[in-house]
């Protein structure tokens, strides 16, 4: 019994002390942060902070070389990427990994393929999230003829598809124009709100982490600097100096 | 006629044609199934019509569009590269040549068999390639290995003939004997077209279950597959087991078709070459292109052995194979039977 209580109340996600190297090179040196139940959180950071090998230690791409991952309270440390998704992590690739020669339709469909074995089910599951993020007019395409922008939104449908409790998202809006940006936003934090997903997303485009995120996590060279709310960290000198000649702010 | 202008409209746009590659169509067009009906309806009166020589180069052409779907469920859906296939039409036809030889069991026994030893085998080199992360051309060196090594194997076993080869008993009998395969090419050409037909029928089922969208997905990108909850490992051995235990059963079509048995034919890197080029010709992962490709490329042949036999020409036959397959890697890279298909206006109806 206390092991369910401790799950009801852990947070969704809990990065505790992570570290990766690569030869030498320190990607990521003991990160520990927390994303809350229901919580949008930002993972931001200069080029090469270690944004997306964070994600990686999390989904198990990569296995880290100190500290531990928990999801709801359970460990899920060095899990299989296919065993982490079946626990609640969807994810996406900020370099898109689209099935090329199956249709847009298809790729979200073996995401949907998760939780079900009825591929009729999941065909009916996929045109509701294709149409969600207005992918639905190129259902039929092979997902290679899409543009980089579609291609990001295929990744979104895709790991959406999967059910998951908690979603990983690597800069799914680079790319977008400012409308899009805007659309993708809402579409966000319309499923954050009516469906409870809670989601932790990488971004460099500042207008959408200041209009989603209720808390941002600051990467540089690997280690967290800062994390506080978007208000918060966009004033503190710490993370003005670290992107200072980088003109992302 | 006015028919043809109807489905022309019903045939869609060809912009759609490449996504329907992976035949994960469950609404082919009307169009679709008249061909595919009057092609069956062909097959099944041929014999009373062909002679004794177009029937044998019929049965040609069904064992190696057989095989090709065999080695097309590994290749083609789950795009598992193997180079070894002549392994488990050795390991079939041996199983049930020699069960049959020794033991009088009926091949429908040794089938059976057959396709579980090689499946058994094919679980053996999937285990170890997937396992230790052996990925595309060093996996398909290691089915070359596991077949040379068993070629050798063969080629010193007394119980199976050693190099001097199996021979099962010919009869002459004036009817057909369907439960121990012995009778007329007729008897046999029925045999392997139900053989084709049935490997057909589950192919294209496979491709509309969780397993057929999941092999696919591990084809285009096995990380991706992996992050969106397929256990790649699982389900490429699935792939592997069953391609190899339909082509043994393709084996044991062969042992009782030619009666005689040779490690060094039955096993050779020659033979896991022949039984995939059609494949690429007709184009890799479709439905229909392995047996498209079995058309083309057994007819060529048999047009050229007898070219070569008149002229007394030896190799054209392998060379020609050579040239064909470079017009296609060259002209049409995704195969002949998606460009046929967009032809015939068989498109998605969408
Ligand atoms: N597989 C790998 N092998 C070697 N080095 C790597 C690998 N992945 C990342 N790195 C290095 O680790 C560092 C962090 O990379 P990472 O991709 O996590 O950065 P990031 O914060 O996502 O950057 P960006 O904003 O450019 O996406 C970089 O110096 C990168 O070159
Ligand atoms: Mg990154």
């Amino acid at each position: 019994m206390t092991g369910d209580l401790a799950a009801a109340t852990a947070p969704m996600l809990r990065v505790d002390g992570v570290g990766k190297s690569f030869r030498g090179l320190k990607a990521v040196q003991a990160v520990s942060f927390e994303v809350p139940r229901r919580g949008i959180v930002a993972l931001i950071g200069p080029n090469g902070a270690g944004k997306t090998t964070t994600f990686n230690l999390i989904a198990g791409a990569m296995r880290p070389d100190t500290g531990r991952v928990f999801l709801e309270g359970r460990d899920i440390t060095g899990l299989r990427p296919d065993r982490i998704c079946h626990a609640g992590i969807g994810r996406t690739f900020q370099l898109v990994k689209p099935f090329g020669e199956l249709s847009v339709e298809d790729n979200v469909i073996v995401g949907a393929l998760r939780g079900t074995h009825d591929v009729g089910a999941a065909r009916r599951q996929s045109a509701k999230i294709l149409a969600l993020l207005g992918l639905d007019d190129k259902a039929g395409l092979p997902a290679h003829s899409l543009t980089l922008p579609d291609r990001k939104r295929l990744e979104v449908a895709r790991a959406l598809a999967t059910q998951p409790k908690l979603l990983l998202l690597d800069e799914v809006m680079a790319g977008l124009r400012p409308m899009e940006v805007d659309r993708m936003v809402a579409t966000l934090r319309s499923l954050n709100e009516e469906t409870g997903m809670t989601i932790l997303l990488i971004e460099h485009v500042m207008r959408a982490v200041m209009a989603l995120s209720h808390w941002v996590v600051v990467l540089n060279y690997g280690e967290k600097i800062c994390e506080g709310t978007p208000g918060e960290v966009t004033s503190d000198p710490r993370v003005l100096e670290c992107y200072l000649g980088d003109e992302a702010l | 006629m006015s028919g043809v202008s109807e489905n022309r409209v019903l045939a869609g746009s060809p912009s759609t044609g490449e996504a329907a590659r992976g035949g994960l169509i469950a609404d082919v067009p009307r169009r679709a199934l008249i061909l595919l009906g009057l092609f069956a309806a062909l097959l099944l009166v041929a014999p009373a019509t062909v002679g004794d020589y177009l029937l044998s180069v019929m049965i040609l052409v069904l064992y190696y569009a057989y095989l090709g779907l065999a080695w097309n469920v590994m290749m083609g859906f789950a795009g598992q590269f193997s180079l070894g296939h002549a392994l488990y039409i050795g390991l079939g036809g041996y199983t049930a040549g020699a069960l049959f030889v020794h033991y009088g069991l009926p091949p429908w026994f040794g089938m059976v068999v057959g396709a579980a030893v090689a499946a058994v085998m094919g679980g053996v080199i999937g285990a170890l390639g997937f396992r230790f992360g052996v990925k595309g051309v060093y996996f398909a060196l290691l089915t070359i290995a596991f077949a040379e090594f068993t070629r050798i194997l063969f080629d010193h076993w007394g119980w199976v003939g050693a190099s001097s080869g199996l021979y099962l008993p010919v009869e002459y009998r004036d009817t057909d004997d369907l439960w121990l395969l012995r009778g007329s090419a007729t008897m046999f050409y029925y045999v392997i077209l139900a053989m084709t037909a049935g490997a057909f029928i589950l192919c294209h089922w496979l491709l509309q279950r969780r397993v057929g969208y999941y092999w696919q997905a591990i084809r285009e990108d096995q990380e991706a597959a992996q992050t969106l909850g397929i256990d790649v490992f699982r389900y490429k051995m699935i792939a592997v087991m069953l391609s190899a235990a339909m082509t043994a059963i393709g084996g044991v079509f062969y042992a009782f078709y030619y009666n005689n048995l040779y490690p060094e034919t039955i096993f050779s890197m020659h033979r896991s070459i022949e039984l995939m080029l059609g494949v690429i010709i007709g184009g890799i992962g479709t439905l229909f292109g392995p047996i498209l490709g079995a058309i083309v490329l057994t007819t060529l042949g048999e047009m050229l052995t007898g070219l070569t036999e008149d002229l007394g020409l030896d190799g054209i036959k392998q060379m020609s194979y050579g040239v064909a397959l470079l017009v296609i890697i060259v002209y049409r890279p995704g195969g002949l039977w998606p460009w046929l298909r967009r032809r015939l206006g068989l498109e998605k109806p969408r």
